[in-house]
This record gives structure tokens, sequence and C-alpha cells, in this order.
């Protein structure tokens, strides 16, 4: 450990914990080691995309809305154009395909948010046109001077106030305001045992409602790209992406040009933490590479990092638990409302992650989520650091603090009670296995000098699972309510139902018609996946009586039941 | 407008280069001069990592105006190891895993450096002091300050 051994050590090992499970002979863990990239970062020579220097550089900047919701009348550019240094002024109509949703390349989302708005903005900061100017100074001042007459529109930024009847809508292709999943409900739905009946027969009800606010990543390099043409044909992007592949097929789609035409150069990021994955600057800045000819820099400053960078989305938790004398939680019922924003970007992938977490790490035999992905027309939320679980499990920590609180028990002791075992039935009808929480708080309370009682102190994850607590529930209560019509389940991308293309997607406006071949085929429609609708509803005591997987089903986080 | 012509010595280096009207030092070092250490993070003076030494006083480069800097001394984080020998500092912050991402390092350094140099024996209290206008986004501050006083205190390998 160099000479790390005078501060102590890095890790502690607790070797008597689950030694026959693992292997010590460990080369890289426990010891120091550089990074592999660290002489660059000491010396000042690693390259971020903005230590890449073009003759002839030019800046591209946004002109925003400065409301929360408008209409856009009439966008005027020709005082811009007319400023000093201007190049080219961008609107929504020199985008080839002026709308996508980010994780359409998953065939995860109806495509919801334009590249730059043309009719209507959402959120305050959306980009409506794009300067591209000889100097920052410049293009600075002519995005100043673009003129768009606004039609301003009443907004909402409370996810439960968005969800009430006559409520603006933030989009029109989700005029509840609620993202549709699987083709069927307005939200994600859990459903494991009978929560209602279990309510009603615990000794105490536990309820709570938990907020947390949007994060902002801040990283201390902003978000940016730089392209420019190179040879046949090719454009190169050196871009601060954490996501250079996906950042890649974005920019494909968006400029409805063939990947191969484009060099994504990255790898060097300056912080991310789940901001830099949206690829909002790579399509734009190719774009004004296209047109001018010459290299592009389109990099947010501090203020639209802070402004329009899509943060961690803000959520809101209800939780209700059923708990009898000795601290056993019977119950545990969720509603969570999840701020996307102002367009979907990751958030409906986030609620699939965050519902399967539920109910947490304990061994719970009934429980009930309601999740919903709610537009707001506040900043659009992404990706940050274990988004979708972080935010619920300090809902569910926080309550597990109030449920100890209310039978009088310990918090850790409480914990130990409910945790997993190996073997135990999860609510999404998975085994457990590798259970570690209870040995993690026994050594949580060791630490903080908490006493815990023989049976606690005696406690394991490798014992009392499984037996009784692996079966499922003989009885789930299911429900129709949320259900939608309209939209297929064979796949997030189609609204119509069938085989009908997406109704409300205006058709793409390509600069130049590109190759056939170098367009995004849509799924073969003769071949869809079989979906969750096209299987028969199980009778309650069918799922009983059977594993809820059999071989040939598997649950994708992403698309929900599929054959294989 | 007319350029400015502007002369001084980068990291021990007679330079000279041509600085346009309100330019800062962190454009005119990175577009004009070619030194691409000091990195943008805010423009506005609160995050540090364009952090020089001007005369071997600290400064943001953001915040100070090109101009300013002729006949002076500019030091950066490229001027910190001679030829393949490191500063004793960038070999601690490799040791101690003193960056993740490393857009804030080099502004780090610096105000390490101007730290030890002015003070070779500091408390862990003017260790913190002394990077308190450098944002870290990664690794938080701990490894940082445990690098620095690694070699204050005569740890590091030199």
């Amino acid at each position: 450990m160099r000479d790390m051994t005078s501060d102590g050590p890095m890790v502690e090992f607790r070797k008597d914990l689950f030694a026959d499970e693992r292997d010590d002979n460990l080369n890289e863990v426990g010891k120091p080691t550089r990074r592999q990239d660290i002489l660059g970062h000491v010396t000042g020579r690693s390259p971020f995309f903005d230590d890449h220097l073009f003759d002839g550089l030019l800046h591209l900047r946004c002109a925003r809305s400065p409301h929360h919701h408008a209409r856009i009348r009439r966008i005027d550019t020709s005082a811009a154009e007319r400023m000093p240094g201007v190049v080219r002024v961008l609107t929504g109509r020199d985008v080839p395909v002026n709308l996508n949703t980010l994780l359409s390349l998953l065939d995860f989302g109806l495509d919801d948010e334009p590249i730059l708005s043309e009719n209507k903005t959402a959120y305050r900061g959306e980009p409506v046109a794009a300067v591209i100017a000889e100097t920052e100074a410049q293009a600075r001042a002519a995005a100043a001077a673009v003129q768009v007459d606004w039609e301003v529109l009443p907004h909402v930024l409370d996810v439960e106030e968005a969800i009430k009847p006559g409520a603006p809508a933030v989009l029109e292709i989700y005029p509840e305001n609620k993202f549709v999943y699987h083709g069927k409900y307005d939200h994600q739905k859990l459903r494991y045992g009978d929560v209602d009946r279990a309510l009603a027969e615990a000794d105490h009800v536990v309820e709570g409602r938990y907020q947390m606010s949007p994060i902002e990543q801040a990283p201390i390099e902003t978000c940016g790209a730089i392209a420019a043409p190179e040879q046949n044909d090719r454009y190169v992007c050196y871009t601060s992406t954490q996501a250079l592949f996906f950042s890649l097929g974005t920019a494909a789609k968006v400029l409805s040009m063939p990947s191969s035409r484009l060099h994504f150069i990255g790898g060097t990021v300056g912080g991310g933490f789940g901001g830099k994955v949206d690829s909002v600057h790579e399509p734009l800045a190719i774009l004004g590479a296209m047109l001018t000819g010459r290299p592009v820099k389109y990099a947010w400053d501090r203020a639209e990092e802070m402004q329009v960078g899509a943060p961690r989305g803000a959520e809101r938790w209800y939780i209700t638990d059923g708990v009898m004398a000795d601290g056993r939680i019977v119950a545990r019922k969720f509603t969570g409302y999840f701020d996307a924003g102002a367009y979907t970007r990751l958030s409906s992938y986030a609620i699939i992650k965050g519902v399967g977490h539920l109910p947490g790490p304990y061994t719970i035999p009934n429980v009930h989520a309601d999740v919903y992905c709610v537009y707001t027309n506040r900043t659009p939320a992404t990706a940050m650091r274990g988004f979708g679980i972080t935010g619920v499990d300090f809902a569910i920590e926080a309550h597990m603090d109030k449920v100890a609180e209310t039978v009088g028990l310990n918090p850790v002791e409480l914990r130990i009670l409910n945790a997993y075992r190996d073997g135990d039935m999860k609510a999404h009808r998975r085994l457990a296995k590798n259970c570690a929480l209870i040995e993690c708080a026994q050594v949580v309370a060791e630490k903080a000098g908490v006493t815990l009682s023989p049976q606690m102190k005696a406690a394991s994850s490798l014992r009392d699972g499984g037996g009784a607590r692996a079966e499922l529930p003989r009885h789930t209560a299911t429900d129709q309510e949320g259900r939608v019509e309209g939209f297929t389940a064979t796949s997030y991308a189609r609204k119509g139902g069938g085989d009908s293309p997406p109704t409300t997607a205006p058709p793409p406006r390509p600069a130049s018609p590109p190759p056939a071949a170098s367009r995004p085929s849509p799924p073969a429609p003769s071949q869809p996946a079989p979906s969750a609708s096209a299987r028969p509803e199980p009778a309650p005591e069918q799922a009983t009586k059977k594993p809820a997987r059999s071989g040939a089903m598997r649950f994708s986080s992403l698309s929900g039941f599929r054959r294989r | 407008m007319a350029k400015t012509p502007v002369s001084f010595t980068l990291n021990g280096s007679p330079r000279a280069a041509f600085a346009d009207p309100g330019q800062n030092l962190l454009e005119f070092l990175r577009r004009d001069v070619g030194d691409l250490s000091p990195k943008f993070g805010c423009g506005q003076g609160t995050c540090g990592a364009c952090t020089v030494t001007v005369d071997g006083e600290t400064h943001l480069a953001c915040l100070v105006l090109a101009q300013t800097v002729e006949g002076r001394d500019v030091g950066t984080a490229s001027g910190l190891a001679r030829g393949a020998q490191l500063d004793p500092l960038q070999e601690a912050f490799m040791d101690h895993f003193a960056a993740q991402c490393g857009y804030c390092t080099a502004g780090m350094l610096i105000s390490a450096r101007a730290l030890l140099d002015r003070n070779p024996r500091p408390t862990r209290d003017e260790v913190v002091e002394a990077i308190s206008g450098n944002l870290c986004r990664c690794t938080g501050y701990e490894p940082i300050i445990a690098a620095i006083l690694s070699v204050a205190e005569g740890r590091a390998r030199a």
C-alpha cells in the first residue's frame, strides 16, 4: 500500500463472514492501485473534449424559452442572422428528424422531444433556435436577438397537480401527463399477495410521505461536443458523453444518417454522474458542421448546466406498512410519483428499476405498488447515480425508522428481523440469494455502539430463510385500475395499435434523402414479440400452483415479459 | 478591435501571443498560447479548475485579464514536472487516488504547490483552507488532503 499504511487501512475485511463463499487470494482488491489514466490527469494532459483545437472553430449557442410552458406563434431569426460574426441560425426545420426520445434506441418510449422546438416549449430553457457564430460572445449576443412570439400557456410543476383532471397537458402524446407502461397501464404496477387484507389484520398501520428534490449532477466540466467535417463525407465528434455509442446512435437517428459516417471520440469525461448521457450536444454540433462546413463547438456554460442540464428526477412516495406487534412487517403499500419533467428521457426506465427494487431488502409477504411517471413543466430528468433506486430507498429507510419507533424496536433490530434471508421469495417473484444485509446491520450496530439482543446478534443471512418463506402468496389481488387503450404492448414505440405507424410523430424531414439502407428500420411487423397482453391473465389459483416464471418467459427490465 | 501583444513567462520560459481586448487569461492560455492544463468549469471564479499562479500567487485565470500578465511569471500544472521528473505532489496524487475524472486536478495541484512553496509544513487545516477554492465532484476531498499532507510530512516518494 505504498505510503498509505500510516493513514490506516482503507478497507476492513471481515474474513469471518461468508468465508467459504469467497476466494481471498485477491490480486487487486484491498490494495491501492494507480488509475490507468492518472498520469494524464496530474500532468494536465488528459484530452477532454474541449482540449482539441481546431482552426476556424465556430461556436453554437441556443436561444431558449423563458417560460415554463408556451406555444410558439413565430420564430424570427432575421435580426440574429444580421448580427456580427453569425454564420448560420438553425431552427427545428433544419433538423432532419426533429423528434426523439432518448430510449427509442432500446424501443422504450414514444418519440416526444424536439431537438429544437418549433410549436411549443414545455420547460423553461427549452431550446428553440441555435446560433452559430465566429466567437462565443457573438453567438451569445445573436442568440439573445432571436425573436419569438410566445403564447404563454398554463403550467404545472407538481406531480400530483399534474395528474388531476383539467391539468395542463405537458405533452400532447400523453394527455394525462402519465407515461404508459407496457402499452396497458398509466403506471407501473407491482402486485404480490393481498395488501389490503394484511393491513386490516396488522397490529399497527404506519403511514408516511416522502419527498425528494431534483439534484443536478454538477460535473466540473460542463457538457459539450465539438464536431468537424472529416474526409470521405464523414464527421468527427469529440464529446464529453458518458455513453459514446448511445450518443452515436442518437446522432445517427436525429441526423438521419448512417452511423458509419460519424466518427465519435470520447472516453475522457470531466465528471458525469449520469448527467452526460442525454446526447443533446452531439447532434446539433454535427448538424452545424454539416451546414457550415466548419468545426462547430456546442457546450453549455455553467448557468445552462445548472438550469437546463437534466437532473436526477424528484420523487414523491407514500408508504403504508402493516406491522405486527413483534416488529414483523406483513404488508407494504407504495404509491410513487416520479417527476419526469417535460420529457421522458430516462424516467420511465428509472421507475422500472425502482419497482424491481421494492419493497426494499425485506421479506414482506404482501406488497403493492402503483408508481407513476408524471410529466410536469420542469426541466426533464435523467440519469444520476442509482437513479430510480436512491430516492425510494431514502423513503423506505426513513419509513423503517418510523416503523421501529411505532412498535418500540431498535431500528437496527427491526431491519435484521425483516431482512431477506437466502432462499426467501421476493416480491418480484425471484428467490433471494447472496443476502448480506443482516451481517452489514450487525457490523453497523457494533461500530455505532448499538446493543443488539442475543437473537439479533446470532441472526444470519444463511439461516431461517426459504421453506415457507420461499412460497408465493396463495392469492394475489389484481386489478385493472389505470388501464389505457390505444397503445400496443408489443412495442413502446408505437401508438394506435397493431401495425399502424405512429400517428403523432410528424414524418421525418431529412435535409437530403439518405440512402434507404441507412434509415433506422422499424421492428418487423411480421414478427412481433409476443407480448404480455397476448398471454391470458393467469387466474390467482394458477399463480399459486406454479412458479411465476416458466423457462420460456423472461422478464426484461426494458420491455416487460418477453418470450424467448 | 486591435489585439494586444502580451509577453510573459510561462512555467519559466518566455512566451508571447496576441490577446483580444477583454480576453481572460484562461482563454488566452488555452487558445492562443496552447497550454490546455487550466480548465473551464464555470467562468465566474467559483470552481477553481482554472487556477494558475501569477508571480507565485494563485489566481483564477477566468477572472484575470490576459493583458495584465504582461512581463509577469505565470505557472500552470503543465509546468510542475521537470521533464520526466514529476513533482512530488503529482506522485502523491497518483498514489493516493486523489483524482477520478481529473478535471479539477490541475487546479488542485496548483493550489497545493503554492501552499507548500510558502508553507512547507502545513497543518491539515491549512491544507483544507488552501484547496477551499477548488471544487471536486468525484473523489471527495479526503484523498486529496491525504496526498498533500503526505508530501508535507515527507512520506511521499520524491
